[in-house]
């Protein structure tokens, strides 16, 4: 659905932040994690008029045994692989309510999901609802494994990381296959709007869930969330890997609105991956030659990203 | 290469034992989706077969899982899956394709609370249905259950064994009590251990029958890209292996399935029986709740109460005739079973009324509290 058409949305700037969370604190997330961060700043985003649905994962696991239940807002646990086609229901539910004017206004219907519950098990859910074209965000809290199971790989892990299934030796260098692409997955089914976000650009982030939210028909957003437990590495240094994980190229930020490829992020010259690999252990086996083939990758993906931006300039 | 079989004596979880029996029977090949309290499994199996020249995948779901397993197995490697529940539901229309293409695999089931996403971490035994009726239509499968680390290893042996001679998947029915518990675990040496491979089929290639099977009702399986012509569907199909979507055929191929293991159960039962002999109310059990039952009997008989336990290893096929003649003896069968009453359905099935049957059920979460269950059996003593 390629058109010239601008998202109208109403725009989040460091002034108007919203002051409410909708994700309350006493959760039961580890120190530094970063996707209830970037969850509750979705949820900030998109106000107290949603209905969350909730893959089984992390998500789900810290915000929602009583006492520490955090949800301010009507929120159902699915299965693993159902997520999107539980939230096509409430949509359809919604629309016909809607109809039938037992409700004045369509509230916001949002699917988490983490990265082994979009990208393996649930893709094939995910592409129904994108192809139905049902009014509701999507999005993926990607950690790059199976964090809430013990650290196995998923097939969005990187190229290169060490997880519980995917361990390095002699016979293997970890992760050997390369991260799987859902975003462009997700452009490929001609929704009104996919986008990528990190945690470590709030305000870009925010806006792009209202945009999302803005937009007829589905969205897809995928959340770049560290993980220090599953990453190894330093709790402190998560909104530092966000930033670096950006700046570097190895998750750059980008939407599509209508067709329209579009990068987001500032920097353009990309720093290099090494500094961004090094603060994690899950990439600490990796030697030069594997940092230098990792490099040349994801110098590939941004200039390819770049070609595909340029095309509706 | 590193060591297959890990001879000596090891402090090992249910779960790594269970990983380690199977590399110990000759698996080579495991395809697997990650889900809580089966991890250990997969994660063991990611390190220890590239190590002797096995594969490890990781699959995107369970789906996937089972159809990986079952391709591998008719690629010629002993082949294997690791699940708990959930993941086995979503294995069932693919476990019912290794039934009907004869594919031998083995899937554990580490069972936890249920249904739905129930207790991840919490132990059950609820899956003994589902195990037998999971899939559709009318089918008979193997399946066992260990109560200790060691059994897992020598289970997971037994397990391919059983898979290999009758080219069935089997299922072993663990759960996260056993798989989470650490234990000594013995592997004996290699030459001590008794592994089982499939008839292989070597007679001539012109004219080769896949499916057509002699008295055992087990046809040899040709390994694929040994020269035989093959035709593997999961349609109704004939000796040749041709879908041949009629009654007629429906009605060789289908009982044939079911019989290979109804006619041999007398070679596939297994059972352990714990002070039976003089014993006037018997507990059935499996799986972990042996240890409760072992400890309620061994207190019972101090206090001179005639308590005996009848084990079930294997629990499908049920060992209906061994149930039967138990049941003409003594004056009542109390099944112990962390579910709402699965097991007991069967032991009342064959029971038919020949004696008084109990049920000491558990919803899960733990199992049974040794001090209940001998109080339960205490009054159901002295009712009968």
């Amino acid at each position: 659905m390629l058109s010239k058409e601008e998202i109208k949305f109403e725009k989040i700037t460091a002034k108007n932040l919203p002051r409410e969370s909708l994700i309350s604190p006493g959760h039961r997330a580890c120190q530094g994690c970063g996707e209830i961060l970037a969850m509750g700043m979705v949820m900030k985003a998109a106000g107290p008029n949603t209905i969350v649905a909730n893959a089984t994962g992390c998500m789900e696991i810290v915000t929602s045994p009583f006492p520490e239940t955090a949800w301010r807002v009507p929120w159902l646990h699915v299965a693993f692989e159902n997520t999107a086609a539980v939230a096509s229901g409430i949509e359809a539910a919604i629309q016909m309510l809607y109809k039938k004017q037992k409700i004045k206004e369509k509230p916001n219907i949002i699917a988490f999901a983490g990265d082994g519950a979009t990208a393996d098990i649930g893709l094939q859910s995910l592409s129904g609802a994108l192809e139905r074209g049902h009014n509701f965000l999507y999005v993926c809290l990607d950690n790059e494994a199976y964090m809430n199971t013990g650290i196995q790989r998923s097939s969005s892990t990187p190229y290169g990381a060490m997880t519980t299934t995917s361990p390095p030796g002699k016979k293997s260098i970890g992760q050997c296959t390369w991260k799987k692409n859902v975003a462009m997955i997700a452009a490929a089914h001609n929704i009104p709007y996919v986008a990528t976000a990190s945690p470590g650009y709030h305000l870009d982030l925010m806006n792009k869930v209202r945009k999302a939210l803005a937009v007829d028909g589905p969205a897809y957003i995928q959340i770049f969330s560290p993980c220090p437990t599953g990453w190894r590495s330093k709790p402190e240094q998560s909104i530092t890997l966000a930033k670096l994980a950006v700046q570097t190229g190895v998750f750059p930020l980008f939407e599509v609105e209508y067709g329209r490829f579009k990068i987001t992020q500032k920097t353009k010259e990309l720093k290099p991956v090494k500094e961004y690999l090094q603060l994690q252990r899950r990439f600490r086996h990796l030697g030069e030659d594997d940092i230098a083939y990792i490099q040349e990758r994801v110098k590939a993906e941004f200039e390819r990203l770049k070609a595909l931006a340029s095309l509706d300039a | 290469m590193g060591k297959d079989v890990l001879t000596g004596v090891h402090f090992l979880s249910g779960n790594h034992a269970c990983a380690e029996g199977a590399i110990a029977a000759g698996c080579r090949y495991y395809a697997g989706y990650p889900i809580t309290p089966s991890n250990e499994i997969a994660e063991r199996m990611s390190w220890r077969l590239p190590q002797v020249g096995g594969i490890y995948i990781q699959m995107e779901d369970e789906i996937a899982s089972m159809a990986a397993i079952v391709g591998a197995s008719w690629g010629g490697a002993k082949s294997m899956t690791a699940t708990s529940g959930p993941g086995f539901s979503l294995m069932q229309e693919n476990l019912g394709l290794a039934v009907m293409t004869e594919a031998p695999c083995v899937i554990v089931d580490v069972q936890r609370g249920s249904p739905s996403t129930g207790l991840p971490t919490l132990v059950a035994q609820a899956d003994v249905m589902q195990a037998r009726w999971g899939s559709h239509g009318d089918y008979a499968t193997i399946s066992i259950s260990p109560s200790s680390p060691q059994e897992c290893f020598d289970f997971m042996i037994k397990a391919f064994n059983l898979a290999e001679t009758w080219r069935v998947p089997v299922v072993v029915l663990s759960d996260e009590s056993i798989a989470h518990l650490s234990e000594r675990v013995v592997i004996p040496d290699k030459s001590e251990i008794k592994t089982v491979s499939r008839k292989v089929a070597t007679g001539p290639k012109e004219g080769f029958l896949p499916f057509k099977a002699g008295d055992d009702l087990v046809p040899e399986m040709p390994i694929a890209g040994s020269g035989y012509r093959v035709h593997v569907t999961g349609l109704t199909h004939d000796e040749r292996g041709y879908p041949d979507l009629s009654h007629r055929v429906h009605e060789q191929l289908v009982p044939r399935l079911v019989n290979k293991i109804k006619q041999n159960a007398d070679k596939i039962i297994e059972y352990e029986e714990f002070m039976l002999d003089d014993a006037e109310v018997v507990l059935v059990t499996f799986g972990v709740s042996t240890r409760i039952c072992r400890h309620v009997v061994k207190r019972a008989r101090m206090d001179g109460l005639k308590l005996g336990m009848l084990r079930l290893i294997t629990i499908w096929p049920f060992p209906e005739q061994r149930v039967i003649k138990l049941a003409e003896q003594v004056k009542a069968l109390v099944t112990v079973e962390i579910n709402l009453g699965q097991l007991a359905l069967e032991v009342e099935r064959v029971v038919k009324g020949r004696t008084e049957t109990y049920l000491i059920p558990n919803a899960g979460g733990e199992v049974h509290d040794p001090d209940m269950v001998y109080a339960r059996v205490k009054e159901i003593a002295q009712k009968s």
